[in-house]
């Protein structure tokens, strides 16, 4: 029998095996492709067929992601490699139960036992080596280094595990607050793990004899070790553990028989011939180029300026997600020195190393101001004691003004984040923050460069004359992966591929960010920064997608910092309080990581000290930690909200039955319908306990759709919560309609309210040792509910009788009614205190269950807490009326946002303000996101969006929020200063 | 309550302007388009399908909103701005079915989007069974609309014919043609306002089994998969990559089941309702009229398919019948329990191995979609079920992947199990 070969293709690697008549391995490789495939498998043909100079008959066969289009453009058989893997296991270790495989940007679980299923993660590449690897760029280490580090854990933070680009926003302030690198790093294999459980057992308990395959799970040991731990199980790494899929396609060989050195040659002439979707390119030719290059260097200020001689300087510093920019500026406003680097993963060193740089330049310096920015803007200014922390916004307008005076539309494209802002009046108008999901940009563009081999500034040049720049659409990062792969197979080349990749960030931040559907209206004087426009191929995506010129500083990179330092100038208040020359020499910085024990949330905290006696703490939810005794006023409605809920306690009734209730999604509103329908018919009553991280792990096993959204994932927590009580039966019906308010053209729940019931019935084991009432249930039908529910209830319970619910419903409305009677009755309290205290109103817009802690992560403590009386949408009940809307208003609780957007604008209160929670996954609010929108905007509004999900990391929230509050300060300035327009 | 200040469609448009839709099904949709024009509407379903649908859909709806909105408000736009069309005499159709899904938004999105496209004065048809929303010009009368049912029960039987026939075909290409020259001939038919009646329709559906018959095919097993999914996205090759095609040149049979079971329960949620939480006795005798009128036309696609080797689409009522230990029948957004019962029928026809397709965040799809795969499998141990997400930015080659790995273990139950034959159930 000649020899077979099994070649699989993955996303990152090349693998290959050849098996001889015994099913022996006698040749195996595993290499990086470099996106080279036909390349890469060329030399690997030569090279088999050097080492068995006497076989040139082969049978072959090909696998993997990559591999698909490869093996038809050479007409080979393709194995599935999921497939491959399952037939390799039962050849080589038959008694396996589980096989658990990650790969570059695949996860998979095969079961083996009791029902073979095999499982392949979806869309997202959440959890996989590309992941692990990006995490780690993330750290400046390789996937190896962070494997060591991890052995040295003390402690697990939270990080999101459904996606890279999730878990990015919440290790990036772990960085910042300076958590060790050791913790970090096993935070993130946990991450990996949670997400593979989740996102690919779904339901299924992992069990038996386990078997690790493929890159990760074979070089990080640690990875092994974190999955051995979170299954309670031992599971094995075979020998050839990267080889399997490999192998498993050798031997799924069909019986045709090819000539080596024929397909070596077929595979070189085969290449090159598929198409792909093109763009126009970014320059016809060199001339464009330059001539281009020339306009943008006219955008410039002095950078190597000296001190004038009064000494006098201000220092700035822009702590970023990734880099560190830092300038010294003088009195005329020219950057004398200037810093920008990678923060690698601690920013304090580096700030502390330009510090005494500056010292060291210009021993006879005045420094009469400092101001810090950015992720890491509060660290940075306790540690070296900087007199001002401005919103990062703030400090991009101050320097663009600087360019332009006439600037209306700033966008700033950093390494994880898009900003860009609207000016109008002189005053920050619109602010949009690219959301958790799209955050990838320039370290994206980074990452991507560095799996190819190049660095940043040479990959995107590259593009630069690509002629045929590939289409890769306007998406979120993890998508864009895949799209890469198809361009690769598509034959793309890497300069079409960098200059691709250019233009889809620009598209990503035009059309998904800032939503424009005519990038020529974004404004006529645009000022571009940050350090992903210091690459030329995107900056010139950017022109060419809106239409005109714009300007783009020369110091781009560190506008934030020069911004900030032209801040301190403005705000100067004499001498700097920074920190001196020779207390810079003894500073030391120390991190311990604690649990707060102030409150049940028991936030995971980094506490920060400098030079024994600054202390900066970080990762807490709310003001408790830092603040003491500062005991000022708060309106805050989601708590009063919360205290109102807190009123139906579990209680005793006559009946020796327990109803348990869920504390999740639509039961936030009907607790007190349900509660008091239950107690009057004589039932005791039991609610879930309190949403947390960890009661979400527990049910997160059972979550059949990955792509759901987080309050809906909990609702497993609160059901294995209920059923660990020994409840009797759980009560959570399926409410297709909701009240009807009269709000809109139509009350419905959204589809996962009103049906995920339906859900928890199928998907979870353990509702099985109790009752579930699911049943379909009508509230809206008042005149027909008693009659419908008694119906319902008897399939259960027995003695129910048509009066008792007939009675049990009456008190249920009446009580329903008056819990929401109660809440505006606040609302109106709130709005009038506001009036006479004069403080600003924020309308926190959501959904009832966004009271959830678990779910809100304390933004409304941090909006009350900044000084806003906090009044949740219900709260304006009093204030709505129908209205048109130009969308079909059919949703009670969405009814309610357009209702409380028109409040806002009708108050023609400058003082009144709207936030909406969006939570992440939600269908529904792609719709009511834009009306929203478009009704705020229409009465010159300020609409501020704020995306939610699992993240338990405010960072970004808050930005958006402070720039929020300096907008509305700003604005009501330039309305006193200049009057109002309208 | 909308906007009123919508364009509307004006009787002196009627005669003057062309009515531009988007396409979902081929089969269907070019029969329907002259029986429209048979009622004085100058109809043309789209069939731009170039890189630009996308592109004016990226840009004109919100990136977040399910596919199938961005797909047809794209095609409409790309078309509009295409050159083709009197941008001033064009107006434009779209189906809007109500209920709690965002689809029953897709109208207002596209009004929204022509605004912001500067096309805001192109008047926007709505096309409902309840009609909700009124325009002068356009009426969808009781007689338009059962022609229309003539006319999707034609598509349906078309439909399932070609798919039982053409995997087998021994002349490459005879299904296919034979398909063409029956949706050409009925397209000429409506316009003449023949071949709709009741009697009519019973010959017509007999003859076209006949002629499948006739068909020469090979007799072999083939890989067997069913399609379900958000409607859109399960029948569109815009939206699902040519699903059909690519399983079809897997060398599969593919079951995709009807738009008429759609139908029925989009008019059937409504007695649904009145069962499960009260109402008129009124709305429960009008839906049941509706029912029993749209049973009849599905009895004439049944009829002639029983005792032939064809098997026969899944009734309403056995749909209904199959779900109802499931979910009940109170879940009815978006395709509500009509999926989870199509992918038990279709089990339970021997089309045990599924490709579940959605718009990627569809809502309903994660309860009635992957939401039900558990149960499913417990009910038919041998499914093979592989849901799949479908959005501008999803790459073919993973959805491939994902697909092949649903056929290669398909494959291997073929093997394996050596069924006897899967037909005698």
């Amino acid at each position: 029998m000649s020899l077979r070969i099994g070649l699989d293709v993955g996303s990152t690697t090349l693998k290959c095996v050849v098996l001889n008549e015994n099913n022996n391995i006698i040749y195996a490789n595993y290499e990086r492709h470099f996106s080279k495939i036909s390349e890469k498998s060329c030399e690997l043909l030569c090279a088999i067929a050097n080492k068995f100079p006497n076989e040139r008959d082969v049978h072959i066969a090909v696998s993997g992601s990559a591999g698909m289009g490869f093996a038809e453009d050479i007409e080979l058989n393709f194995i599935q490699e999921v497939f491959a893997t399952k037939i390799a296991i039962s050849a080589y270790i038959p008694d396996t139960d589980v096989v658990i495989e990650l790969g570059g940007e695949d996860a998979k679980i095969l079961f083996l036992t009791g029902g073979t299923e095999v499982r392949m993660n979806g869309s997202c590449a959440g959890g996989t080596g590309a992941f692990i690897d990006q995490m780690a760029s993330l750290l400046n280490m390789t996937a190896h280094e962070l494997n060591l580090e991890a052995k040295n854990y003390s402690k697990i933070y939270n990080i999101a595990s459904r996606c890279g680009v999730f878990a990015k926003s919440d290790i990036q302030p772990l960085i910042n607050q300076g958590a060790k690198k050791e913790d970090i790093s096993k935070s993130i294999l946990n991450a990996v793990v949670n997400q593979t459980i989740s996102g690919l057992a779904q339901g299924r308990e992992i069990k038996g004899k386990i078997v690790y395959l493929g890159g990760p799970l074979t070089f990080l040991s640690e990875l092994r070790e974190s999955f051995d731990y979170i299954l309670g199980n031992k599971g094995i790494c075979p020998e050839n553990s990267l080889y399997f899929v490999a192998i498993g396609t050798a031997l799924s060989c069909d019986d045709k028989i090819i000539n080596i050195l024929e397909l070596k040659d077929k595979i070189k002439n085969t290449t090159q011939n598929r198409t792909y979707n093109a763009l126009p390119p970014l320059f016809e030719n060199e001339e464009q180029y330059n001539t281009f290059l020339n306009r943008h260097n006219k955008a410039v200020i002095s950078t190597d300026a000296l001190l004038t001689d009064s000494k006098i300087a201000y220092i700035g510093i822009d702590s970023g997600s990734t880099t560190i920019k830092a300038t010294l500026i003088n009195e005329n406003e020219d950057i004398v020195y200037s810093i920008y680097r990678p923060n690698s993963g601690n920013p304090v060193p580096i700030v502390k190393d330009f510090l005494t740089e500056v010292y060291n330049r210009y021993p006879d310096i005045n420094i009469m101001g400092s101001a810090t920015t950015g992720y890491g803007e509060e660290i940075i200014k306790n540690a070296f004691r900087c007199d001002f922390g401005i919103v990062e916004t703030i400090a991009h307008y101050t320097a663009a003004k600087k360019y332009n005076p006439n600037v209306d539309f700033i966008i700033d494209i950093g390494g994880q984040d898009i900003k860009c802002f609207k000016i109008s009046n002189g005053a920050i108008d619109n602010i949009f923050l690219n959301e958790a999901c799209s955050s990838g940009c320039g370290s994206f563009l980074q990452s991507f460069a560095g799996a190819l081999g190049y660095s940043i500034a040479d990959f995107a040049k590259l593009g630069l004359y690509g002629e045929r720049p590939v289409d890769l659409g306007s998406r979120c990062t993890v998508f864009m992966n895949s799209s890469v792969k198809q361009a690769q197979k598509d034959g793309a080349s890497i300069e079409n591929i960098s200059a691709g990749l250019s233009i889809s960030i620009v598209k990503n931040a035009l059309y998904k960010v800032i939503r424009v559907s005519s990038a020529k209206k974004l404004g006529n004087n645009i000022v571009v920064q940050g350090g992903t426009f210091l690459n030329d191929a995107v900056l010139r995506a950017f022109e060419q997608e809106i239409g005109h010129d714009v300007i783009r500083p020369a110091i781009s990179g560190v506008m934030g910092a020069y911004g900030a330092a032209l801040y301190a100038k403005q705000a100067s208040r004499g001498k700097s309080d920074i920190i001196n020359k020779e207390t810079l020499k003894s500073f030391k910085h120390e991190v311990n990581a604690i649990t707060c024990n102030g409150c049940t949330n028991r936030c995971k905290l980094t506490v920060n000290t400098f030079s024994d006696t600054n202390k900066y703490i970080a990762g807490n939810q709310c003001d408790k930690p830092i603040q003491k005794n500062k005991n000022k006023e708060c309106y805050n409605m989601y708590e009063y909200k919360r205290q109102l809920l807190s009123a139906y306690t579990d209680c005793k009734g006559i009946r020796d039955i327990t109803i348990g209730l869920p504390m999740a999604l639509n039961m936030y509103e009907m607790l007190p319908f349900w509660h008091t329908f239950f107690t009057k018919m004589g039932f005791s009553v039991k609610l879930s306990g309190r949403s947390t991280r960890k009661l979400y792990l527990k049910g997160q096993n059972s979550i059949p759709s990955d792509t759901v959204c987080y309050p809906a994932k909990l609702v497993h927590g609160h059901i294995v919560n209920l059923c660990e009580s020994g409840v009797d039966a759980v009560f959570y019906p399926c409410m297709t309609y909701n009240f009807d308010e009269g709000l809109g053209d139509n009350h419905y729940n959204c589809p996962v309210v009103a049906y995920y019931p339906l859900v928890i019935a199928k998907n979870m084991n353990e509702i099985q040792s109790t009752v579930l009432i699911n049943n379909y249930i009508g509230i809206d039908q008042r005149k027909y509910f008693p009659k419908k529910f008694t119906k319902i209830l008897s399939e259960y319970f027995d003695d129910i009788k048509f009066k008792d619910v007939k009675a049990a419903s009456d008190a249920a409305y009446k009580e329903y009614y008056a819990y929401i009677e109660k809440i505006e009755e606040k609302g109106e309290e709130f709005l009038k205190i506001a009036n006479e205290k004069k403080l600003p109103v924020i309308v926190l817009c959501g959904r009832p269950y966004h009271l959830d802690h678990e779910i809100d992560h304390g933004i409304d403590k941090f909006i009350s807490e900044a000084g806003a009386v906090l009044i949740s949408e219900d709260g304006l009940g009093k204030r709505y009326s129908p209205f048109p809307t130009t969308v079909l208003n059919q949703w009670t609780y969405h009814a309610r946002l357009y209702g409380a957007a028109k409040f806002v604008c009708d108050s023609n209160n400058p003082d009144i303000n709207l936030v909406q929670l969006v939570s992440f996954g939600c269908g529904v609010d792609a719709v009511t996101t834009d009306e929203v929108r478009s009704i705020l905007w229409k009465n010159k509004k300020i609409y501020t969006q704020i995306k939610i999900d699992e993240i338990t990391n405010l960072g970004a929230v808050k930005i958006r929020l402070r720039s929020l509050f300096a907008a509305i300060e700003q604005k009501k300035n330039n309305d006193k200063a200049g009057g109002t327009e309208c | 309550m909308l906007d009123q200040n919508r364009v509307e469609f004006t009787r002196e448009m009627k005669d003057s302007y062309k009515i531009l839709a988007p396409n979902m099904l081929d089969v269907h949709f070019s029969m329907i388009e002259n029986l429209f024009k048979s009622s004085g509407y100058n109809v043309e379903v789209l069939r731009n399908t170039d890189q630009s649908v996308i592109e004016e859909g990226l840009k004109y709806v919100h990136n977040d909103t399910c596919y199938p909105a961005l797909l047809t408000i794209g095609q409409m736009i790309s078309a509009l701005k295409s050159g083709e069309y009197d941008v001033n005499k064009t107006a434009l159709m779209m189906t809007q079915t109500g209920g709690g899904c965002r689809a029953s938004n897709y109208i207002h999105l596209l009004r929204k989007a022509l605004k912001n496209a500067g096309l805001g004065h192109v008047p926007v048809i709505s096309l409902s069974i309840g009609g909700i929303e009124k325009n002068s010009g356009f009426k969808l009368t009781l007689s338009m609309m059962v022609k229309a049912l003539a006319a999707l029960s034609y598509g349906d039987m078309l439909t399932v014919l070609k798919n039982q026939t053409k995997p087998y075909e021994i002349n490459k290409g005879e299904t296919d043609a034979l398909v063409k020259r029956w949706t050409d001939f009925f397209s000429n038919e409506f316009a003449h306002n023949r071949a709709l009646s009741p009697l009519a329709i019973k010959k017509y559906m007999k003859k076209i089994v006949k002629s499948f018959l006739k068909v020469e095919t090979e007799d072999r097993e083939k890989v067997k998969v069913g399609i379900v999914g958000e409607i859109y996205v399960k029948y569109s090759p815009l939206a699902n990559n040519n699903l059909e095609k690519f399983l079809f040149d897997q060398d599969c049979e593919v079951n995709v089941p009807g738009i008429m079971g759609f139908m029925m329960h989009v008019v059937g949620n409504g007695l649904d309702d009145v069962e499960l939480y009260g109402g008129s006795n009124w709305k429960k005798l009008k839906t049941k009229l509706g029912l029993w009128l749209m049973s009849k036309y599905e009895s004439y696609i049944n009829e002639p398919l029983k005792n032939t080797k064809y098997i026969q689409p899944a009734t309403y009522s056995h749909l209904r019948e199959l779900v109802a230990p499931v979910m009940g029948h109170g879940c009815k957004m978006g395709e509500g329990w009509l999926l989870t019962a199509e992918m038990m029928e279709l089990c339970e026809s021997g089309y045990k191995n599924i490709v579940c397709a959605q718009p990627f965040g569809c809502l309903p799809n994660h309860i009635v979609g992957k939401g039900m795969v558990r149960i499913i499998r417990e009910y038919y141990p041998d499914s093979n079920i592989v849901a799949v997400d479908y959005d501008p930015g999803a790459t073919k080659v993973n959805q491939e992947n994902r697909i092949k790995l649903m056929l290669s273990v398909a494959r291997e139950e073929n093997v394996s199990d050596k069924p006897e034959t899967v037909r005698s159930f």
